[in-house]
């Protein structure tokens, strides 16, 4: 296996149990809020459609790269914005602790 | 310096993830992990040399105003389907890089290259038809019953081993083809995995292929070598994968039993409903007891939000908070379509957060707690998953009601709930059925409450 992939495990094991920690302590009143949120952030497959839809020569790749920009985008717009709607919401009650 | 910037937009996430933690910073994280999303953008635009922005550019719109549309008028109570859309597109997405990438190097990859390219092939595309057919069953298009296919096990083994004999082909003999049948045989396993999976097991299903968008992304990361889509997806990973294990502690079944049994399409024995006989309450009779008690605890489950009764519920307990009643709300885990549904459904209705008690917080206090209104909720309130080790759901957590001095029930009728089990707690001395349908139950019973 070339380094760059070896180097590419490490930082995904790595991150996996950053999560893992991180995300444990999201109390079940916020899960549906952290899950929209999560599914958002992977729309970051949006770098690659960039990527694909940038360098696509010909017009078969090209559709392939058009249709991954527009799913990712959904993904990452759509995710952040009904997230924050969600999380507008929550409100503590006035003068309660 | 690319590099440490995609890291930044990656250190974002996390930060971002850590706030969602508590309901004060939570909007700050979303924000912030937003940020980070559009520096990993910024960053691969400005990196790119001899770029065609045609399609970029109308990716970009259109993607983002259908996203904004989908976000800005759902209602609440639809969020599952969203979500479970959303996963979809995201899958569908790394899906497509990798396809892009075999038909701009015309599927020649090096082995490690060509192993990363086919995850990212089947982990998306089983994402996306998979969440797809979770849509259709949670916005009612497609059956929500288990639909149980004959042998349906078997022809899931069959396919999933001839994905990995394609997926190898592919890979071996550097074969665009093979890989885009890797594509067809992901799309109908993703179908067939979750069409025999029944609604109420939706919150698993859910956050399963969230956990599956993740991966796919990193797989994608691993494809065009870009830390940032390796850590994202990794998180996003992490965090389905936590929440699929929390759903599935909360119903005390394990992933493969969801994913291979098709829960309630084979009762495990014909229904008893005792004949035993219930005390029926009216609305005034329940407005009394609400009225002189000074803790209620509510217990929303997915009826409630089926009948839009959570507007109805907050009023009800304005009314009675502003005679003196202490009220907060319980909430199991599994109460809606996915994880922390019915807090959102409350949160809407300007319940305060604080109201909103999880399964620990309120098993405790039941047993100081006056009366327990229970409204569309059954089988996460029925004892005999604590009592009655014959039970099918024995040994899944419940909120022990039971334990209060009063429960009132609010349910259409006597029938079981979607595991077709009886429930002891209706023919219990201290429960009152109130029979109706939750909103105008709860209706009536705030008109009685004013002449009390």
């Amino acid at each position: 296996m070339s380094e760059v992939f070896i180097n590419g495990i490490v930082v995904f094991v790595l991150a996996a149990f950053v999560g893992l920690e991180v995300i444990s302590k999201v109390p079940p009143t916020l899960h549906t809020p952290l899950m929209s949120g999560a599914n958002a952030i992977s729309g970051i497959t949006i770098v690659g459609a960039v990527i694909a839809a940038g360098v696509g020569e010909g017009a078969f790749a090209i559709v392939l790269g058009f249709l991954a920009v527009t799913a990712a985008t959904i993904n990452v717009v759509g995710g952040f914005l009904v997230t924050d709607r969600m999380l507008e919401m929550f409100k503590k009650k006035p003068g309660r602790g | 310096m690319t590099e440490l910037l995609y890291l930044g937009a990656a250190v974002l996430f996390i930060f971002g993830l850590k706030k969602l933690s508590s309901p004060r910073t939570a909007r700050q994280g979303n924000m912030l992990a937003s940020v980070g999303m559009l520096i990993a953008v910024i960053v691969t635009l400005a990196n790119m040399e001899n770029i065609g922005w045609g399609p970029i550019i109308a990716g970009l719109v259109v993607g983002g105003g259908v996203g904004a549309a989908l976000a800005l008028r759902v209602k609440m109570t639809s969020m599952p389907e969203l979500v479970a859309a959303f996963n979809g597109f995201g899958g569908v997405a790394s899906a497509l890089v990798a396809l892009a990438e075999i038909e701009r190097w015309d599927a020649s990859f090096d082995t490690e290259t060509g192993v990363v390219v086919a995850l990212s092939l089947a982990i998306g595309s089983i994402t996306f038809s998979g969440s797809f057919v979770a849509f259709g069953k949670l916005n009612g298009s497609l059956p929500g019953r288990p639909v149980m296919l004959p042998g349906g096990q078997l022809i899931n083994a069959l396919l999933a081993v001839a994905l990995v004999a394609t997926a190898v082909w592919a890979i071996s003999a550097e074969d665009a083809l093979a890989y885009w049948i890797v594509v067809g045989l992901a799309l109908v396993l993703g179908v067939l995995a979750v069409i025999p999976i029944g609604g109420a097991d939706m919150p698993v299903v859910i956050s399963l292929l969230n956990s599956f968008s993740g991966v796919a992304a990193a797989m994608a990361g691993f494809v065009i070598n870009n830390t940032a889509l390796i850590i994202g997806g990794a998180l996003v990973g992490a965090a389905g994968l936590i929440l699929t294990m929390l759903m599935g502690e909360a119903m005390n079944r394990t992933i493969a039993n969801v994913l291979f049994s098709g829960f309630g399409a084979t009762p495990s024995g014909p229904v008893t409903t005792s004949d035993k006989p219930v005390k029926k309450a009216t609305p005034d009779d329940v407005a009394i007891a609400l009225a002189y008690a000074e803790n209620v605890i509510v217990v929303p489950g997915y009826g409630l939000a089926v009948a839009q009764a959570q507007h109805a519920v907050r009023e009800l307990a304005t009314a009675l908070e502003e005679r003196g009643v202490n009220v907060d709300y319980a909430i199991h885990p599994v109460a809606g379509r996915m994880p922390g549904h019915m807090n959102v459904l409350l949160a809407e209705a300007d319940v305060p957060y604080d109201q909103l008690l999880d399964l620990d917080q309120s098993n405790p206090r039941f047993g100081q707690t006056d009366v327990v209104l229970v409204i569309g909720a059954n089988d996460v309130v029925n004892p005999s998953a604590r009592d009655d080790d014959t039970s099918p759901i024995y040994g899944m957590p419940i909120l022990e009601v039971d334990l209060a001095t009063t429960v009132v029930v609010v349910k259409r009728s006597l029938s079981p709930g979607f595991a077709g089990i009886d429930n002891p707690l209706f023919y219990d001395e201290g429960t009152m059925m109130l029979f109706a349908d939750g909103k105008a139950a709860v209706e009536s019973v705030i008109g009685a409450l004013t002449n009390v």
